[in-house]
């Protein structure tokens, strides 16, 4: 019963310069848009950065990102078939493809 | 980009975060400094429910019961006054948590204590519901963020320790939001990493517990003990996928409510391994993993590869009260436990080996300390439930004192580390390659989980030794990337270049321990072995793990 979705992922390091990268990654259904990331990953583009640290509970969150246009974590965001556009989150300041600066200002090593 | 304090603490989980508030109240300055975000990425956030200290307030307890117990589960292996020191200090670290706010939950006016396998006695304090490790995480970032002494740095990636006439005095780093070197001046430096559960396919930790300050102190030149103790920790989830929930969570559902394990026969089976549970959970971690996994071997596994567990005997009000709103996230899971049993199978979950230290938290090296599961041999063999946290806050407020008794008394910050130039040249490398990192990632992981996992074997174990040193010399000597911000594969290499040494570490020493023993299960060699009575302590030399065996650390006096 492996499925297919297809996402779209924002890649890029500036704001302005980005582009979009389309991948076709199979699921069991039930799973997570964070295991999709990591399929592609390992399968398709290890270059592709991605913040997270506890991969399945929720508890970390860290995996943060827009998902159609809304704030999800990845790590509870379930694949479907068809496209799902992944961004990074608009109101924090990018640092690459879906990585953003999600620190608090007094838990960076630089206070920009 | 450069820094210096007094006391470099790195890693922010309870262990790290215990360290950083306790030297800061001595009046050293302290930088706290995280792979990820502050009290967000260790092993601690993930803590589901319980915590082992004798209180003694559900029934009369002393720490030399919890100390017994300890030493029991740890099969002749613990290093004696690091067990003595978590039993003992334990109700303290557990009571300033209260202090601060954690809120323990509260049975009849008191503290409430479970019981849990291989407890004489109910003794583990929790925070409802499956709420213990984000509680204990928050409760203590916010007593960090009162302390005006301490800074704090998160995405900092420690790619060496820095010595100076053989004293560790800082460390280099890579800081992952802008991809520059930083130089980390210190006069103190606790390793507070945790452990090293990222090295397998399954696991129960986060992505970043790589095993990154084994691999620190190796390099450095410190001493590891007993590496080849990976705790299994039975009963993780399998099946079916279930999200926004850490594996683990079976744990506590077995503390409140029992439940029974069950091949596929639908039959209970763990009496057949020296066990019988009745509908209870007494199974140790060891014998529980060993029991399964030889079921699944036998033809009798669940249809994922493990066992089923069930509480269908558990009615929908009795689910309800012990576990509230985590019910609700089930069913949007599509799991009813009243109408199904889910399917569990072994996952790695703990480290009993790591850097080898003295009840004053000292490694081998000046200036180098050890805080939480990255501290070896207090659990000797197999380590009891509830023993991580306690750990996490007691190794971690003496690793505190001690690296601000340690400031003080050292002088003069050094300008010049002996292997500064190299560490730091390390991190501006950059070679053509095109390795997949991630790939490689999940290549040794399943390497691990399947030669060096729960059930070992001689045959198994130097097949993985051959795919380690495979893909040790795949990774090459310089990162790959762009080195601008959060460049995912020179990151993954620099994860890789420690859990390839630290996975040899533990293979290297796996196969020399010819017996069975806690987690540490030999098939070849399935019985313990008196000559095994001993820790084995793991130095690298000239790129070369030499390994020697040692008697455990004896206590010097215990109470009864």
């Amino acid at each position: 019963m492996t499925e297919h979705a297809t996402l779209k992922v924002w890649r890029g390091l500036d704001v302005n310069a980005g582009r979009w990268e389309i991948y076709e990654v199979p699921f069991e259904p039930g799973q997570s848009v964070l295991d999709g990331l990591r399929w592609i990953r390992i399968h398709r583009d290890p270059s592709l950065a991605i913040r997270f640290s506890c991969i399945n509970a929720n508890a970390c969150k860290e995996c943060m990102i827009e998902l159609d246009g809304k704030t999800v974590y990845a790590c509870t965001a379930r694949l479907q078939s068809g496209e799902m556009t992944l961004a990074p989150l608009s109101n924090k300041k990018l640092l690459r493809d879906l990585v953003t600066e999600i620190a608090p200002p007094a838990e960076r090593f630089v206070r920009s | 980009m450069r820094a210096e304090t007094d006391v470099l603490v790195i890693g922010s989980g309870a262990a790290g975060m215990y360290a950083a508030i306790e030297a800061a109240s001595e009046g050293a300055s302290v930088l706290l400094a995280e792979r990820s975000l502050i009290g967000r990425g260790g092993a601690t956030v993930m803590a589901q429910m319980t915590v082992a200290v004798a209180l003694g307030t559900e029934t009369p307890d002393h720490w030399s019961h919890h100390y017994r117990d300890t030493l029991a589960a740890g099969r002749g292996l613990c290093n004696e006054p690091l067990a003595q020191l978590l039993c003992e200090d334990g109700p303290e670290c557990i009571r300033a948590m209260d202090d601060w706010g954690v809120g323990w939950a509260r049975k009849d006016g008191h503290i409430a204590q479970a019981m849990a396998p291989g407890h004489d006695r109910p003794r583990c304090v929790y925070v409802d519901f499956l709420n213990t490790g984000p509680a204990v995480s928050k409760t203590l970032r916010t007593v960090l963020n009162k302390n005006a002494g301490i800074r704090k740095a998160g995405d900092l990636c420690i790619v060496e320790l820095l010595l100076t006439d053989g004293e560790v005095t800082g460390a280099v780093a890579l800081h992952l939001g802008s991809g520059a070197p930083v130089i980390l001046s210190a006069k103190s430096t606790v390793l507070a990493t945790g452990g090293l559960t990222r090295l397998y396919r399954r696991n129960s930790a986060s992505a970043n517990m790589g095993g990154d300050g084994y691999a620190l102190a190796l390099r450095a030149g410190a001493s590891l003990v007993d590496m080849e103790f990976v705790q299994f920790f039975p009963i993780g989830h399998l099946a079916p996928r279930l999200i926004g929930m850490d594996p683990i969570m079976w744990d506590p559902f077995r503390y409140k409510l029992g439940g029974r394990l069950l091949n596929n026969r639908m039959e209970e089976f763990t009496q057949h391994y020296g066990v019988a549970e009745d509908g209870k959970y007494v199974i140790t971690r060891d014998v529980g993993s060993y029991a399964i996994l030889k079921e699944v071997e036998a033809g009798r596994g669940s249809p994922h590869g493990g066992a089923y567990l069930s509480f269908q005997h558990c009615s929908a009000t009795a689910l309800r009260e012990a576990f509230g709103p985590v019910i609700d996230r089930l069913a949007a899971n599509g799991i009813d436990l009243t109408k199904m049993p889910i399917e569990v199978a072994p996952i790695a979950h703990y480290h009993m080996g790591g850097i080898a230290a003295d009840p004053q938290m000292r490694t081998d090296l000046p200036g180098l300390f050890a805080a939480g599961e990255a501290v070896g041999g207090a659990n000797g063999a197999n380590r009891l439930s509830g023993n991580a946290i306690t750990e996490a806050l007691v190794f971690g407020r003496r690793a505190g004192h001690s690296a601000a008794h340690h400031a003080k008394r050292t002088h003069a910050m050094p300008d010049r580390a002996d292997n500064g130039q190299a560490a730091l040249g390390l991190t501006v490398a950059s070679s053509s390659s095109d390795i997949n990192t991630a790939e490689m990632v999940q290549t040794l992981q399943a390497t691990m989980q399947d030669r060096v996992g729960a059930l070992r074997s001689q045959v198994g174990l130097v097949h993985a030794l051959d795919t380690i040193a495979r893909l040790t010399s795949e990774l090459g000597d310089a990162p790959p990337g762009d080195g601008k911000r959060f460049d995912m594969r020179r990151i993954d290499w620099f994860d890789l270049r420690n859990m390839l040494l630290v996975a040899r570490a533990v293979t290297e020493a796996a196969l020399a321990r010819t017996e069975t023993r806690g987690a540490h299960q030999r098939e070849d060699f399935p019985q313990p072995s008196p000559d095994w009575a001993l820790n084995q302590i793991l130095r690298l030399q000239d790129g070369r793990i030499v390994m020697s065996a040692a008697a455990p650390q004896a206590s010097v006096a215990v109470a009864s």
